[in-house]
């Protein structure tokens, strides 16, 4: 019988397995940052032993950095701590890091991809759930603790056991004024936020098929908000013209040989899942949430769920959710009054996300009552939004574009959501609390943002374009 | 980890079943940031009244002077409820390195083995035996057979355990010590895949 591309990623990494217990999975690339980090560095040194494969671990500072004023020293005493521990851990230990200041810096999600680091056919972890981005490019890659980040550090090895396979498959052509993110809040919303519990899920289909690297990473990046242990999508085309040419990217003879390996990762056509889903791109309107899970999502043009509507796995938070978020069950959400206006995180924050929002707004102005910041994944996607104007438009529209970093993505840093205000994000949690204490957080594509932007209130985007 | 081979002790019985991983290590000493110094919370509130170390319930086993040693006696299903590793860690830190019961709640026994405890599940007949013997009985563990002995009646029971987990607690391993001790097979895989 035929491979999936899971398992045929998964056999090419197992050094052994043990009997009557989990596999030993080699790890080709190791993400670090700064808050997952510190106490693995001190397990090492508890044991004595050195990182064991420096140069296969990629460090750079995000969760905790301002996005303003980089170049001044970290307000926050314990943010300024972890990022220094960083430093002086990537130091000792050997490891590359690309951290505040550096060309390279930003979101650890971001600057994989970006950098040609993350490629077909490998193993990468980082202690962060949102690894599962990098599954984009045809990748077995997931979030992990910090007891298991001590464990690659070690052994550039993990204990794992193999997960189920689930195929989630998308066919036809989206509307116009729909973007992959509204793809992923609506299988979301149909499978909800714990449907994918247990399993790896490969996206495929004519519509994930014809969307570029940047939208395919925004799927891979939320299948964590399923449950899923990772997500992935085969490679091809898009995918080769995508990392040629990139800063670690192969070269040469050693692009050929890579090309000819990355070639063969794909599900052969009688390759069985444990479970697999079909949707039609044609039934997908433009996405929002109005509740405290990433599963509690809704078409812009449909009204908040009442318990006699909602699925059955969120019906006993329902009330409580709407409570804290102050929204009515039966109520439309289209026109809902906003306060801030979120575009980035490592799901919506690369140059395409800019570039679309930018020729959205060009010429517009955001609405008096709210403020915009949109913040870049990292600092190339910084730098090349300027060299090509982006930052004009955004200034001119009154968007605030401001430095890399998770920035407003998790209350973690200096960029917080006041209690009670409204926060149409391009992030990928609406838990409560996530963008600051009391703050209400309503994901949406960064086209949904972008009108929100411009009219004050949630707005259906495809009313503004002609 | 501390490795683990065979155990001969004397043992503490505390003959009650469900005994919930809340009970053993109550919720509000959970704050700690290292594994160590859990053991004096260990059964925290059926140890003492009101909270109070200078006020012992006399009846609890921990508190009485007669029973002591390296292993626990519990009634069936031992460590269901909540999943905190720390119910482990204090029965570790206290001194116990083995508990005997009819029944382990699933979480429980995962989190025990990575800690080097060991979980010993035997027959409720054979539990039942246990807490019929007076408080000098000994007992010994002997992991590498799987063998549990009352030592004055010479009654016997074998017990089950995973074999990855078996060796991991013969040698004292985690699972940072097992990765580390096939180094070489990590090494060899490296270099057949260029
Ligand atoms: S942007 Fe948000 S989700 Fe992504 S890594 Fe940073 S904090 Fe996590």
């Amino acid at each position: 019988m035929g491979k999936t591309l899971f398992e045929k990623i998964w056999e090419k990494h197992i050094v052994k397995t043990i009997d009557d217990g989990p596999s030993v999975l080699y790890i080709d690339t190791h993400f670090i940052h700064e808050v997952t980090s510190p106490q693995a560095f001190t397990g090492l040194n508890k044991r004595g032993i050195k990182v064991f494969r420096p140069q296969q671990v990629v460090a750079t500072a995000d969760h905790n950095v301002p996005t303003l004023n980089q170049h001044l020293p970290i307000k926050e005493e314990l943010s300024r701590k972890q990022v220094e521990a960083l430093i002086n851990n990537c130091a000792e230990h050997g490891i590359e890091l690309y951290g505040l200041g550096h060309p390279f810096q930003g979101i650890v999600h971001v600057i994989g991809p970006e950098l040609g680091i993350t490629q077909p056919g490998m193993t990468i972890v980082c202690g962060d759930s949102h690894t599962s981005t990098h599954g984009a490019f045809g990748t077995i890659a997931f979030g992990i603790g910090t007891s298991e980040v001590e464990m690659v550090f070690a052994s550039q090895c993990l204990l794992q056991s193999r997960p189920k396979l689930m195929r989630i498959n998308v066919d036809g052509v989206l509307h116009k004024g729909v973007v992959s993110k509204d793809i992923v809040l609506y299988i979301l919303s149909k499978i909800t936020a714990s449907g994918a519990t247990g399993y790896a899920v490969e996206f495929a289909g004519s519509a994930i098929r014809s969307l570029s690297m940047e939208a395919r990473m925004t799927i891979c990046n939320m299948s964590i908000e399923m449950g899923g242990r990772c997500g992935l999508i085969a490679p091809d085309e898009i995918t080769f013209k995508y990392i040629k040419g990139r800063k670690f990217a192969p070269q040469g003879a050693d692009w050929d040989k890579k090309m000819a390996e990355w070639k063969q990762l794909y599900s052969d056509g009688d390759a069985s899942f444990d479970k697999e889903i079909f949707i039609n791109a044609e039934d997908i309107q433009p996405m929002i949430t109005y509740g405290t899970n990433p599963g509690m999502g809704i078409g812009i043009s449909e009204n908040i769920p009442t318990t006699e509507t909602i699925n059955e796995n969120d019906r006993s938070g329902l009330s409580k959710s709407l409570a804290y978020m102050g929204l009515q069950p039966g109520s439309p959400i289209k026109g809902q009054k906003i306060d801030y206006v979120f575009i980035g995180s490592c799901t919506n924050s690369r140059i395409e996300d800019l570039r679309m929002v930018a020729s959205f707004v060009k010429g517009k102005k955001k609405a008096d009552n709210v403020e915009v910041w949109v913040v870049p994944g990292s600092k190339q996607v910084e730098t090349q939004a300027i060299q090509e104007g982006i930052d004009k438009i955004f200034e001119e529209a009154g968007f605030m574009l401001r430095q890399p970093g998770c920035s407003a993505c998790l209350g973690m840093n200096e960029d917080k959501i006041p209690a009670g205000k409204y926060c149409i994000s391009t992030s990928n949690r609406n838990f409560e609390g996530r963008q600051g204490a009391g703050a209400r957080t309503l994901l949406a594509s960064p086209l949904t943002a972008a009108a929100a932007a411009i009219t004050g209130e949630v707005t259906d985007v495809r009313e503004l374009l002609n | 980890m501390r490795a683990l081979t065979t155990i001969q002790s004397r043992f503490v019985p505390i003959n009650i079943e469900n005994i919930d991983t809340d009970q053993i290590i109550p919720a509000r000493f959970l704050k700690a940031t290292t594994k160590d110094g859990f053991g004096k919370n260990l059964f925290r509130d059926w140890r003492y009244e009101n909270d109070d170390e200078s006020k012992k319930i006399a009846h609890f086993p921990l508190n009485m002077s007669q029973f002591d040693g390296e292993i626990l006696v519990a009634g069936k299903n031992f460590g269901c409820g909540s999943s905190r590793e720390h119910a482990a860690w204090s029965i570790l830190d206290y001194g116990f390195r083995v508990v005997v019961s009819s029944f382990f709640a699933d979480i429980f026994r995962n989190n025990a083995l990575n800690n080097g405890v060991l979980p010993v599940q035997v027959s409720d007949a054979f539990l039942q035996r246990i807490f019929l013997q007076d408080n000098n009985t000994e007992l010994t563990v002997d992991l590498e057979k799987q063998i549990i002995t009352i030592n004055s009646t010479g009654e016997q029971e074998h017990f089950e355990i995973n074999r990855y987990k078996k060796t991991c607690l013969l040698n004292g391993y985690d699972d940072i010590d097992y990765l580390l001790s096939i180094k070489k097979e990590i090494q060899q895989f490296e270099t057949q895949r260029v």
